[in-house]
C-alpha cells in the first residue's frame, strides 16, 4: 500500500507491505538507521521517535498507521548531523554529551527522543519523574545515574 | 574531559552490524535460522517446502556443511568430544540451538519460510538441573560417557576445619542470568568476487576482532588474511559477545555457496535462547574460625552448569576458585569444583566472569559467619582483611596479589555511608514496629583483571607529516571510551592535544594483532601499549631531530607546551612535530610499533554499601543507596571511569534483585524477551555516591588495573546482603538471588513460624 508522511521535516511517500513496521520504514527504506531495535516486545525502548510530537516505539507502530502523520527521528534534532555545532544541539542531546549518558550508545536514540519528549509534558521534572519517565527505555551501560543527571541538566537548560 | 565519540551517537546515531550501508553488501541475502523447539531430541530436517517458496534463495542443514573444519573450541582446554557442530547435527541439546539455514531475498520473508522448514523431533530425556547432569544418569553426548567439561581441586575438605572453634555452612545459588546487550548480535559478509572466491570481509558485532578473524578464517579453512574483519559500532558485549559465533560462521559459508553477500540480524528471542547466559553457580560454602571473629578456613565446592555445548561458562570455576578467599587472611582453603554440560543454553563470559560468582560465595560467608557469633559483618571483614604491609602476596589459591588497601577502602564505605547511623535507624524502626524495614549490605572485594597469565597488547603511533596523529590500538572498545582515553594518554606524553588524535580500533586490515576488550584489560594493557607506543615515538623523534639540529639526540629536548622540540639550553629554535614527522618520511610520518607486556595480572578492590527498604507486609524491596569505593590504580578519565562503575552497579543490583533465566523441567526457557525477563530500568534503581581511591599496580607504567567489571562483583553480594539484613530480625539467615517480593515475602514468614 501506497503511504505519504513527513520525517524529519521532509514529505516522503513509500510503497509498504502492510506488516511493515514503522521502524522497518525509517532504517529500510528511508535509511534513517539512527532508530534502533533491541527487543520484540516494546520493552527496551530503543526503536523510540517522535510521531505528532509525541513519544511512540516505532517497532509497534505500523508504517500504515503513520500515513498522513509527522515523524522526527533523532537524525531530525540535528539537521546539520555529526558536524553540526554542538550549541545547535538539542539541550537533551548536549546534556547527554556534557553528563557521559551514554557508552555503547545503542540505546541513546531512543533514549534521547523519550526525554524531549518527557520535557515537552513535564519541562521542570524531579529525578523521581525523570526515572519514572523513562521506565520504558532500557540501558545496560550506565545504570542511568548520568541520563537522570543528564535530563535534569536539559530540564534546567530550556527552562 | 568529555567523550570524543559522542557527537556521532547523538546526532546520527551509531553504524551498528545492522545500520551497515556497504556498497559491498548491495544485494545481499538475509540469513534466518530454523532454531530447535525442544530442549534435547533426535532431528530430522526437511527443507523441500521451504525451498521452494518464491523468494528463498536457499535452505540449508548440516549435511550442506561437511566441508567447513570442525568450529574453533571457545578454550583450547575445553573437550573436543563436548564441542558444538554449527547445525544440530542429528540430535539438538538445547532449545533455541541452529537446526537449519534459511537464506532469503528479503527480511520479513526469512520468518515466513522458518515457518516452512519441516524439522521433526524424536524427544530424549532433556537434563536442566546440573545436580541431575552430575549423576551422569542422562547422557548429553553419549560416547565421551559423562557429563563433567572440568573438575579442579584444591586443599583437602577433609581437614580444612581442623581447629575451628566453629563452622557454619550453607548452600547457595548464583543463578543463571542473561547478559542483554542491548544490540543483539549481528553480522554481514562479502566475497572479494561475486563467485564467493577471493577475499572475505566480513562485519559482526564483536569484543575481539582479530580472535573473531582467526575463528572464522580456520572454520573456512582460509588464512588470517584472507579475512578482513571489522568490528562496526557494537551496542554492548558485557562478554558474550567474545569471539563469533556459529551463526556468524554460517554467514560466511552460505554467502560463499550463493556468491552473494549476507546479513545477518538475530531478534531478541534468539538472543535471548542462544547467545549464552551468565553465572549459573550452585555453590556449598563453609567457613570457619573462632568466636572472637577470627576466621580461619574456608571451604567451596563449586557445581557450574555450562549449558549444552562448553564455552567460558565450563571454566568459570577456576576463576572462582582463584579469587575464593577474596580480600581476606584465611590459610586454610579448601575448593572443589565441578562444570557439568545440561541440556540449556552455553554459559558464557558475562561482566566479572567466575570472580561475582566468588566474592557471592565469601561474602555471603563472612555474613553468616558474622551472625553465627553476634559481631557485626562490618566488623568481622574488618579484622579478617589482609593488611596493606602483606603486600605483594601468594593466596592460597595461587593467586599472586599486586597490592591493595582493604581496610582505607572498607572503612571510607561506611564513613560515607554513615554506617552507624544507617545501624541505628534500622533499630528504630524495628523497635517501633516500622513497616518499611531498613536493610544495610556490606561487600568487600577483590578481583583479577587482564590475567591469569599476564597479558599484552599492542599499539601503533603515526604522527603524520602535517602533526595530526592516528593511534591504532589492538583493544575493541563497544562503550568504554578508549577513543578518548587513549588520544589523552598519547597526548601527555606526546605534547599534541586530543583534537589531532584519532584513535583506530576494530579493523584487523588497519591495526596488525590484539586482544581486543572484555576482562578488563583494556587500559591496563591497551593503554599502557599506547603509553608505551608514544614514549618510544618521542624518542624515535629525537633521533630525527638529532640530524636536523646536528646535535645529540640525547640533547634534544622534546617541549611539550609548544608540541616541538629543541636543543636542551636553546628554546629558541623549535621544530614542530610536523616537520619531524615530514622529515622522518614525507609520505607517511613517524611510525611506531610497540607490544606491551604486563609483568602480572592486577587485582582491582574494593567495598560496596548497599541499603535498601523492605515493605514487611509484602516483601517488596527497594535500593535507595549504593555508596562504593572502586580501586583500580589512577584514573586516566574519570567521567568515563564513573560510568563504568555505574554500569556494573547497577548489572549487580540487577541480579541481586530481579534477574533470572528460568528453564522448566523439560528444558523449554521461560525468559525468551525483555517482556518476561526483570531487566530494571531507571525507576527500579537509585543513584549511586560513588568514592576516590587510587592504589597503583606495580605491573604496568600507568598503575592502573581494570575498571569494567568491579561494579558486578562488589554491587550483588552488598544488595543481597542488604536484603537479608532487613529482615534479620526475623530469623532470616539467607535468601538466593534474585531476592524477589516473593521469595523475601516467604523468608519473612518462614522466619517467624
Amino acid at each position: 500500500m501506497k503511504i505519504s508522511l513527513t520525517v524529519n521535516g521532509q514529505q516522503e511517500t513509500a510503497d509498504v507491505e502492510a506488516r511493515t513496521l514503522l521502524v522497518h520504514l525509517l532504517r529500510d527504506s528511508l535509511g534513517l538507521t539512527a532508530t534502533n531495535v533491541g527487543c520484540d516486545t516494546t520493552s527496551c525502548g530503543a526503536c523510540t521517535v517522535l510521531v505528532d510530537g509525541e513519544s511512540v516505539k516505532s517497532c509497534t507502530m505500523l508504517a500504515a498507521s503513520a500515513d498522513g502523520r509527522d515523524v522526527t527521528t533523532l537524525e531530525g534534532l540535528t539537521p546539520g548531523g555529526i558536524d553540526a555545532d554542538p550549541s545547535t544541539w538539542h539541550p537533551v542531546q548536549r546534556a547527554f554529551r556534557e553528563q557521559h549518558g551514554l557508552q555503547c550508545g545503542f540505546c541513546t536514540p531512543g533514549m534521547v527522543m523519550a526525554a524531549a519528549s518527557l520535557l515537552k509534558e513535564n519541562p521542570a521534572p524531579t529525578a523521581e519523574e525523570v526515572r519514572s519517565g523513562l521506565e520504558g527505555n532500557l540501558c545496560r551501560c550506565t545504570g542511568y545515574h548520568n541520563i537522570v543527571a543528564a535530563v535534569l541538566q536539559a530540564s534546567k537548560e530550556k527552562s | 574531559m568529555l567523550r570524543i565519540e559522542d557527537p556521532k551517537f547523538l546526532t546520527t546515531g551509531g553504524t551498528y552490524a545492522d545500520d551497515l550501508r556497504d556498497p559491498r553488501l548491495e544485494g545481499a541475502g538475509h540469513v534466518t535460522y530454523v532454531r530447535s523447539v525442544m530442549a534435547h531430541a533426535r532431528v530430522t530436517v526437511d527443507p523441500s517446502a521451504a525451498a521452494a517458496e518464491p523468494g528463498v534463495l536457499g535452505v540449508f542443514t548440516a549435511d550442506d556443511f561437511r566441508d567447513l573444519a570442525p568450529m574453533p573450541l571457545p578454550l583450547p582446554m575445553l573437550p573436543p568430544a563436548m564441542n558444538r557442530t554449527y547445525l544440530a547435527d542429528g540430535v539438538t541439546r538445547y532449545v533455541g540451538e541452529p537446526v537449519a539455514v534459511v537464506v532469503t531475498e528479503d527480511k520479513y520473508a526469512g520468518e515466513d519460510a522458518v515457518e516452512l522448514v519441516a524439522v521433526d523431533y524424536d524427544p530424549l530425556p532433556a537434563v536442566v538441573d546440573p545436580h541431575d547432569a552430575a549423576k551422569d544418569e542422562v547422557l548429553l553426548f553419549p560416547d565421551v560417557g559423562n557429563n563433567t567439561v572440568l573438575a579442579l581441586e584444591v586443599g583437602d575438605p577433609a581437614t580444612v576445619f581442623d581447629g575451628c572453634e566453629i563452622v557454619v555452612r550453607a548452600e547457595i545459588h548464583n543463578q543463571r542470568v542473561a547478559p542483554v546487550p542491548l544490540e543483539v548480535r549481528g553480522s554481514a559478509c562479502a566475497w572479494e568476487k561475486p563467485d564467493g572466491t577471493g577475499r572475505l570481509t566480513f562485519w559482526a558485532s564483536t569484543q575481539n576482532p582479530h580472535d573473531a578473524r582467526n575463528i572464522i578464517a580456520e572454520a573456512l579453512q582460509l588464512t588470517p588474511d584472507d579475512v578482513h574483519f571489522i568490528a562496526p559500532d557494537v551496542g554492548g558485549g558485557f562478554g558474550a559477545k567474545f569471539g563469533v559465533s556459529v551463526e556468524d560462521v554460517l554467514l560466511a559459508a552460505v554467502s560463499r555457496r550463493l556468491g552473494r553477500p549476507m546479513r545477518w540480524t538475530e531478534s531478541r528471542t534468539e538472543n535471548m535462547l542462544s547467545m549464552g547466559h551468565g553465572r549459573a553457580q550452585h555453590q556449598s560454602i563453609g567457613i570457619g574460625g573462632s568466636r572472637d571473629g577470627n576466621v580461619t578456613a574456608y571451604s567451596l565446592d563449586v557445581l557450574q552448569d555450562a549449558g549444552a555445548y562448553p564455552h567460558f561458562g565450563a571454566v568459570l570455576p577456576f576463576m572462582t576458585m582463584m579469587m575464593a578467599t577474596g580480600v581476606y587472611d584465611i590459610p586454610s582453603l579448601a575448593v572443589k569444583t565441578k562444570s557439568v554440560v545440561t541440556n540449556t543454553s552455553s554459559v558464557v563470559a558475562y561482566r566479572g566472569a567466575g570472580r561475582p560468582e566468588a566474592t557471592a560465595a565469601i561474602e555471603r560467608a563472612m555474613d553468616l559467619f558474622a551472625a553465627e557469633i553476634g559481631m557485626d559483618p562490618a566488623e568481622v571483614r574488618r579484622k579478617n582483611l589482609l593488611p596493606p604491609e602483606a603486600f605483594p602476596l601468594t593466596t592460597p589459591a595461587g593467586a599472586n596479589y599486586d597490592s591493595g588497601e582493604y581496610a582505607k577502602a572498607l572503612d571510607a564505605v561506611l564513613e560515607a555511608a554513615g554506617y552507624q547511623a544507617l545501624r541505628a535507624e534500622q533499630k528504630r524502626r524495628r523497635d517501633a514496629g516500622d513497616r518499611k524495614l531498613l536493610g544495610i549490605g556490606v561487600s568487600s572485594y577483590v578481583e583479577i583483571t587482564a590475567g591469569p597469565e599476564a597479558g599484552t597488547e599492542f599499539a601503533r603511533i603515526n604522527v603524520h607529516p602535517d602533526g595530526s596523529v592516528t593511534v591504532y590500538t589492538g583493544t575493541s572498545p563497544h562503550g568504554q571510551g578508549h577513543a578518548t582515553s587513549f588520544a589523552m594518554l598519547a597526548s601527555d606524553e606526546l605534547g599534541i592535544p586530543v583534537e589531532r588524535i584519532s584513535v583506530v580500533h576494530g579493523d584487523t586490515d588497519l591495526v596488525a594483532r590484539g586482544g581486543g576488550t572484555g576482562g578488563s584489560r583494556s587500559l591496563q594493557l591497551g593503554g599502557a601499549a599506547v603509553h608505551q607506543g608514544a614514549i618510544e615515538t618521542v624518542e624515535k623523534a629525537r633521533e630525527t631531530a638529532s640530524d636536523l639540529f646536528e646535535a645529540a639526540a640525547g640533547d634534544i629536548v622534546l617541549d611539550k607546551t609548544r608540541g616541538g622540540f629543541h636543543v636542551a639550553g636553546s628554546p629558541d629554535e623549535v621544530r614542530s612535530w610536523a616537520e619531524i614527522a615530514a622529515s622522518a618520511d614525507a609520505e607517511h610520518g613517524l611510525i611506531v610499533d610497540t607490544d606491551f607486556k604486563a609483568t602480572g595480572a592486577s587485582f582491582p578492590f574494593g567495598a560496596h554499601l548497599a541499603v535498601v527498604e523492605v515493605d514487611a507486609d509484602t516483601g517488596k524491596t527497594e535500593l535507595i543507596r549504593m555508596v562504593t569505593v572502586d580501586d583500580a590504580g589512577p584514573v586516566v578519565n574519570p567521567v568515563i571511569v564513573e560510568g563504568q562503575r555505574h554500569g556494573g552497579i547497577a548489572q549487580g543490583a540487577a541480579q541481586a534483585l530481579f534477574e533470572e533465566v528460568l528453564y522448566d523441567a523439560d528444558g523449554n526457557p521461560q525468559s525468551t524477551n525483555l517482556a518476561d525477563y526483570a531487566f530494571p530500568s531507571a525507576a527500579e534503581l537509585p543513584d549511586y555516591e560513588l568514592l576516590l581511591m587510587e592504589t597503583r599496580s606495580p605491573h604496568n607504567p600507568l598503575g592502573v588495573k581494570g575498571i569494567g567489571e568491579a561494579g558486578t562483583i562488589g554491587a550483588t553480594p552488598a544488595v543481597q546482603s542488604a536484603v537479608i539484613d532487613a529482615v534479620a530480625h526475623l530469623g532470616v539467615r539467607h535468601i538466593d538471588m534474585p531476592t524477589t517480593s516473593e521469595r523475601v515475602w516467604r523468608a519473612m514468614n518462614a522466619g517467624q513460624s
